[in-house]
């Protein structure tokens, strides 16, 4: 027995006790995720129900399965824009699309595509670019609600400021307003840019390697992970990867913990764009 | 400034900052120690594609290394983190700053509520939070879960800060431990945290 144990020490136990649980019951190994996040979101889905301690949610999640999958939908509940980081888009359109342009037919795979505001920039940036009817996007992410919101393609027109700066300033040859209408107060992408996009559920921790990709975007979706889970992430990301293809991640993310740094060279380090060596 | 007293030695300071800010953290870090010797986490809120900006104007004043967090960056001592535009920054356990795309808190993302709240959940009473100017109420709620978890809390006078809404808010939630102007905060932190 621990002496003195802290509140905080003791929230850490409860944590460690509830993920085992869910694990037995459920298969959902959380352990490798970022524990700082996952205690936030934990704590707000207590204060949703008025629970007070993390260990309640033990007898819940193992009794109420409907409870336990609706906590794990708002683990991965991300607020993204479309071009986000405009000047990845803009190097991704000037360095990455005329190599891609030279091969016949491009696969592209969005992990973790959340909401899916990156697949539809993807999406614009391929059509203008002439490529978008010898693509397949493969959209995928764990979270079924969240690839429901993507292939709707349905956003807060609030947004639509901040998008249609971001994509000018990603070098967009058109108007924003050219790719979705307004309906009230939401603005919804036209649904021929998902005509080439497959969305589909993929878990990044325990489902395999998605076949052999052109480009791999996966921005934003390590930083839930901790060291190990993001390496073994990164492996099946680069085990997907054709030979010279090319792996996009988040501009704060870094590939410093893992093994895959030493099979791809640099577009841009400082944008996170990376490209595969040959075999 | 016999009037300190932090009941455990500190292992890290966390800082929030808005409106004003940059003034403030400027003056700050030009008048800290060079042999201080604690990690400083920083959230001071910024537009969306600012933070190069922030870093450049405060590298130049600042007496220590300073730099823009990267996911899982190992916190050193003596080392200054700014969170990065458009993500919250937290502190993992394993001394690591993560980074998340949460929605925003209090309107703000980076929010300093969610370094805070993460920081004393590692941290506990090792940790000392100091709220700054800013016209927001972010912060409050992160000083309430830095007191809870035993931590040390300090806000700048808001009658002196540039902005006085933000460190009011913490201070009305009665939980701060020390009140005091920008000017006493550089000896205050060299207090603990130099060599």
């Amino acid at each position: 027995m621990i002496e003195t144990c802290s509140v905080a020490d003791l929230e850490r136990l409860e944590l460690d006790l509830l993920l085992d649980a869910v694990k037995t019951r459920y298969g959902y190994d959380f352990h490798d995720y970022a524990k700082a996040s996952m205690i936030r979101r934990v704590r707000k889905y207590m204060d949703g129900k008025g629970i007070d301690h993390v260990s309640e949610l033990i007898p819940l999640f193992l009794h109420d399965n409907r409870a336990f999958y609706r906590f794990v939908k708002s683990l991965s509940v991300v607020v993204t824009e479309m071009f986000r980081d405009p000047d990845v888009f803009k190097v991704l359109r000037e360095e990455v699309i005329p190599v891609l342009k030279t091969y016949p037919f491009i696969k592209v795979w969005h992990a973790g595509c959340a909401s899916g505001q990156e697949v539809y920039s993807m999406a614009i940036l391929l059509e203008e670019e002439g490529l978008l009817d010898r693509c397949q996007i493969y959209a995928t992410d764990f979270n079924d609600d969240a690839l429901q919101l993507a292939k709707k393609g349905i956003y807060p027109a609030k947004d639509i400021e901040l998008y249609k700066k971001n994509y000018r300033l990603s070098g967009g040859k058109s108007r924003l307003g050219d790719y979705c209408v307004s309906l009230y107060d939401s603005i919804k992408i036209n649904s021929r840019l998902a005509e080439r996009v497959t969305f589909a559920n993929h878990n990044l921790v325990t489902d395999g390697v998605f076949g052999e990709m052109h480009l791999v975007m996966c921005r934003n979706v390590l930083i839930y992970f901790n060291e190990q889970l993001q390496d073994r992430a990164l492996t099946l990301i680069n085990d997907s990867l054709c030979p010279r293809g090319f792996l996009c991640i988040g501009r704060r993310e870094n590939l410093k913990f893992s093994q895959i740094r030493n099979y791809l060279e640099d577009v841009s380090n400082t944008l996170r764009i990376y490209r595969k060596l040959g075999s | 400034m016999s009037w300190i007293s932090v009941g455990n030695k500190p292992r890290a300071v966390v800082l929030g900052a808005s409106a004003g800010g940059i003034n403030a953290l400027g003056f700050l870090f030009s008048e800290l120690g060079e042999d201080f010797s604690l990690p400083i986490l920083v959230t001071k809120h910024v537009g969306l594609n600012d933070d190069r900006g922030m870093l450049r104007v405060l590298a130049r004043q600042s007496t220590l290394p300073i730099k823009v967090a990267k996911d899982k960056h190992r916190i050193l001592p003596g080392t200054i983190y700014l969170a990065p535009a458009g993500y919250h920054m937290l502190v993992e356990e394993q001394g690591v700053v993560s980074l998340n795309l949460e929605a925003p808190v209090a309107h703000s993302r980076p929010s300093i509520d969610v370094l805070f709240q993460s920081a004393a959940r590692v941290y506990g009473q090792e940790l000392v939070a100091v709220v700054l100017t800013g016209a927001n109420r972010d912060g409050a709620d992160g000083i309430r879960t830095v007191k809870g978890f035993g931590g040390t809390t300090v806000v700048q006078c808001p009658e002196t800060a540039e902005m006085g809404f933000m460190p009011k808010a913490s201070l009305d939630t009665g939980c701060v431990d020390y009140l005091v102007t920008l000017e006493e905060i550089p000896a205050f932190l060299d207090q603990i945290g130099g060599a």
